[in-house]
């Protein structure tokens, strides 16, 4: 039987194809491997750079003045700890509550516009963020940490509800079912079986949020300022690791710069502990 | 004392005497209902907080727009000495360093999505794309450290005297290589939006059904036509969705741009010149204004980048709901 | 023409460590339809995937054996995966039009993969596909609308005439009417029968109705394996095994 088939590329336009398709799948290949670099490459850097200045000093003393050597950013370390435990007073309860009626009561359109809402709080930029706060609070009691701790809180909020409200929506449905049927009132349902169910991916979620929060800038900027040295109460101007780094950055005094990559530093292996942490018990849970 | 109360609250009431006390009903619904309202109160505050933003920034800027009027909109001028006040030369550095941005990033963006849904094994997949994931972990004042200590410099000896050489009668390319400027911040922000695009585009391409790419395969198509047929074609407004979210990502980020982008507040064609956008203006000018105009109109610049950003990231979240909303309902 | 387009010789085809087809030899003639039956998870979509070379698509799937397609083995050396499936056509479950293209352009895109851009040539080919497809009268006057604003019925005729517009002399078929209505499914049979003048069909089928209405041959797959295959009046009535005939008259399946 004499076959017209020819099943092997030898066309001109096969070959062309054929080429294409090759080249361009090594074009995204490189495209990958190009994404996958600023990471690697800033990382590397920040920690270079940071580690050496890492020294008991940086965790316990106070900036010195410009021009001269030494000191740390024990007030930042501090004021950064102090406003981002204030802001989860607020911001974890409230957005958990918020995160919670959208999963368990919220249906139809009221709930969309508030998960519409809450998506756009999201994406409010960090600076407006600030503004808000600047009108709400620092106009009348000045600069301060509880000004600073409530514009971190109005970022965290939206960021904690959806990550609740996705989680809880994880829950079979026949579990609440399950609970309703014994008698239980629904609040008990939510409170006493739904959530200590998923608690360990909810504190994920949290720990998240602490760690977008943490690096904030923009909205401390004009809210809680910065402090060259410890802050006296929590009504008064407050240091905080991301203004102390950038301020140093600016400086143009070679041993602030040092000190302002030590920092960042911090902030990087903060932000890192608690990402690689969350991902190793999604893993883990998973396996 | 308030945690005796919360145990008693909580825990304390066993199941069983619910049970057993069915004619309390009334104490049943009125835990149900404490409950309902505190959580529907918690979610509608975050509505209201949306609302109290708009209103008391537009409050706090109404000086500004009865004072300057229009020409706060018009005019590229921003001078406390003279009082004079307008947001343009601030919106053209906002507009032009996010679109330079968003051009940089979606060619990777779109292509990293591609490598990793369609053609990486997974074991490679996983660890790439980790790695692109924690670049939106990484602080904006770190990446703001990095671009003002290394991207800059980098640009000033190695790609701008090279622009220069050989583009350097084309506008957009000319005048002192400083490595600050507009194209630092575009390339520093493409960096910090890349796993924003690539992540929501993964999304997308990830809800386009297998069969899809079975079809081009079975018709005859080659790896890359397959992609393009059935990945890219299909998933195109779920694609452009993604890139409008970065693009309001681009458009709100302050620290990063403020470190890089030289905080100039003049208009200039060419990208290697200082420029200043809505957000870095704020950052650098609103804890030290000299005057309650000059604050007025800072608000004002506020404002405007808060609606710019809600309006663009409300088309953004409309567009990936529909595209979203459409492979589940159709095929 | 006479004689065998398919040939399979000792086919077995995995996933990971699964071994879903277990030496499967089976041969088609032109212008002939095969219907391959057998409960579901018997290998036979798995089989027929391997007969355009898109079972190795599937991460973790290969398979081994030989397939001669007009007298070329299609997994010898030297052949492309791409080239096989422009001469072997598919037709699956769900009718899956591209989105993004219109109902012209669904049928033509074989054809410009392929690397024809003449238009008369292109709407010439388009036209005999989709009146081969019966789809003609129905959708002439809005070839420029996109092909999913069709109904499913449609829409799988679509990707018939898809297939079909590249000639291939080989369309395999994976239960192409299970996602359909009965209206739809019969227009789907009819034109299986009448295709059979122009091509041969392999269908993949769980309706044993369907199998008796159209195929020639039909062949029961069980388990992996090949079990029975012979002329479907015979298959259906006297069947030479035993598990055959327990599956045709409902005993499991």
């Amino acid at each position: 039987m004499a076959s017209k088939l020819n099943l092997k590329v030898t066309s001109f336009t096969d070959r062309k194809r054929k080429l294409k398709s090759q080249l361009i799948i090594g074009v995204l290949l490189f495209l990958a491997l190009l994404a996958c670099f600023p990471f690697l490459f800033i990382s590397a850097y920040v920690i270079s750079k940071g580690i050496g200045s890492l020294d008991w000093a940086f965790f316990t003393q106070l900036p010195k003045g410009p021009g001269e050597t030494g000191g740390g950013m024990a007030n930042a370390i501090l004021g950064s700890g102090t406003m981002v435990l204030m802001c989860c007073l607020l911001g974890i309860p409230w957005g958990m509550a918020a995160g919670i009626y959208l999963s368990e009561y919220g249906e139809g359109k009221t709930a969309r516009i508030l998960r519409f809402a809450t998506d756009l709080l999201t994406s409010v930029p960090s600076i407006v963020v600030g503004i808000f706060i600047y009108g709400l609070i620092v106009i009348y009691f000045g600069f301060s940490a509880h000004a600073g701790a409530t514009a971190l809180a109005v970022i965290m909020l939206p960021i904690v509800a959806r990550s609740t409200e996705e989680i809880l929506k994880l829950i079979p449905n026949h579990i609440r079912e399950a609970g309703l049927a014994l008698g239980i009132p629904r609040w008990k349902v939510i409170l006493r079986i739904l959530v200590p169910g998923c608690v360990g991916a909810l504190v994920t979620g949290v720990m998240l949020a602490i760690a977008r929060v943490a690096g904030e800038t923009a909205p401390l900027l004009f809210t809680a300022l910065g402090n060259q040295f410890f802050a006296d109460s929590l009504s008064q101007p407050t240091a905080s690791l991301p203004v102390q780094i950038y301020n140093f950055a600016k400086s143009g005094f070679p041993d602030l710069e040092r000190q302002a990559w030590a920092g960042a530093l911090i902030l990087v292996l903060f932000v890192f502990v608690i990402n690689f942490g969350t991902r190793a018990f999604i893993y883990y849970k998973k396996s | 004392m308030v945690t005796e109360l919360v145990e008693k609250l909580f825990f304390t009431r066993e199941i069983s005497e619910e049970i057993s006390l069915p004619l309390k009903k009334r104490d049943v619904h009125f835990g149900d209902k404490v409950f309902y309202y505190l959580l529907k109160g918690a979610s509608w505050g975050i509505v209201f907080l949306l609302l109290a933003m708009v209103g008391l920034i537009l409050k706090m800027s109404w000086p500004a727009f009865s004072t300057l009027g229009w020409t706060f909109f018009t005019s590229a001028e921003w001078n406390s000495w003279t009082q004079e006040f307008g947001v343009l030369s601030f919106i053209y550095g906002t507009v032009i360093s996010s679109l330079l941005a968003v051009a940089f990033a979606v060619p990777v963006s779109v292509g990293v999505a591609l490598f990793l849904n369609e053609l990486a094994p997974s074991w490679l997949a996983r660890p790439l794309g980790f790695l692109i994931e924690m670049l939106a972990a990484i602080p904006s004042i770190v990446y703001g450290l990095w671009g003002l200590f290394v991207l800059a410099p980098l640009l000033r000896t190695y790609v701008q005297p090279v622009l220069l050489d050989y583009f350097g009668w084309f506008p957009l390319f000319q005048g002192p290589p400083l490595g600050v400027g507009m194209l630092c911040a575009g390339v520093l922000l493409a960096i910090m939006i890349t796993p924003t695009i690539s992540a929501m585009t993964r999304e997308v391409f990830k809800a386009i059904p297998v069969s899809h790419r079975e079809a081009a395969l079975g018709l005859g198509a080659t790896r890359w036509e397959m992609l393009k047929l059935a990945v890219l074609k299909t998933g195109t407004s779920g694609i452009i969705g993604a890139v409008i979210l970065g693009l309001g990502r681009a458009l709100g980020e302050t620290m990063a741009v403020t470190m890089v982008i030289g905080n100039k507040s003049e208009i200039h064609l060419s990208l290697f010149e200082s420029g200043q956008t809505m957000a870095s203006i704020l950052a650098n000018q609103y804890a030290e204004a000299d005057s309650d105009l000059q604050l007025a109109a800072l608000t004002a610049v506020g404002l405007t980048l808060f609606m710019v950003s809600l309006i663009i990231n409300s088309i953004a979240r409309f567009i990936v709901w529909k595209v979203e909303k459409g492979f589940k309902g159709g095929k | 023409m006479d004689g065998e387009v398919l040939k399979v010789e000792k086919l077995n085809a995995y996933f990971n460590d699964f071994h879903a087809v277990k030496d499967v030899d089976l041969s088609v003639n032109y212008h002939e339809v095969v219907a391959l039956i057998g409960p579901s998870g018997c290998g036979k979509s798995t089989f027929i995937r391997c007969l355009n070379r898109l079972h190795e698509e599937v991460p973790g799937a290969r398979c081994t054996g030989n397939v001669w397609l007009d007298g070329q083995n299609i997994y010898g050396k030297g052949v492309d995966p791409v080239v096989v499936r422009r001469n072997v056509g598919m037709v699956f479950q769900k009718p899956n039009p591209f989105p993004g293209l219109s109902i012209f352009d669904n049928v033509a895109v074989g054809l410009r993969l392929a690397g024809v851009t003449k238009k008369s040539v292109l709407s010439e080919a388009v036209e005999e596909a989709l009146r081969k497809s019966a789809l003609w009268t129905e959708v002439k006057d809005k070839l420029k609308k996109p092909g999913t604003g069709l109904s499913g019925g449609q829409q799988q005729r679509l990707c018939i005439a898809r297939a079909l517009a590249v000639k291939p002399p080989v369309i395999l078929m994976d239960e192409p009417t299970s996602a359909l209505d009965p209206i739809s499914t019969a227009k789907i049979e009819e034109l299986i029968v009448e295709l059979k003048n122009d091509v041969t069909v392999v269908i993949v089928t769980h309706n044993m109705q369907q199998a008796s209405r159209i195929s020639g041959r039909t062949a029961f797959f069980l388990l992996g394996e090949l079990i029975e295959y012979g002329k479907t009046s015979k298959i259906f009535t006297k069947p030479q095994n035993l598990k055959t005939e327990q599956y045709i008259t409902g005993r499991f399946g």
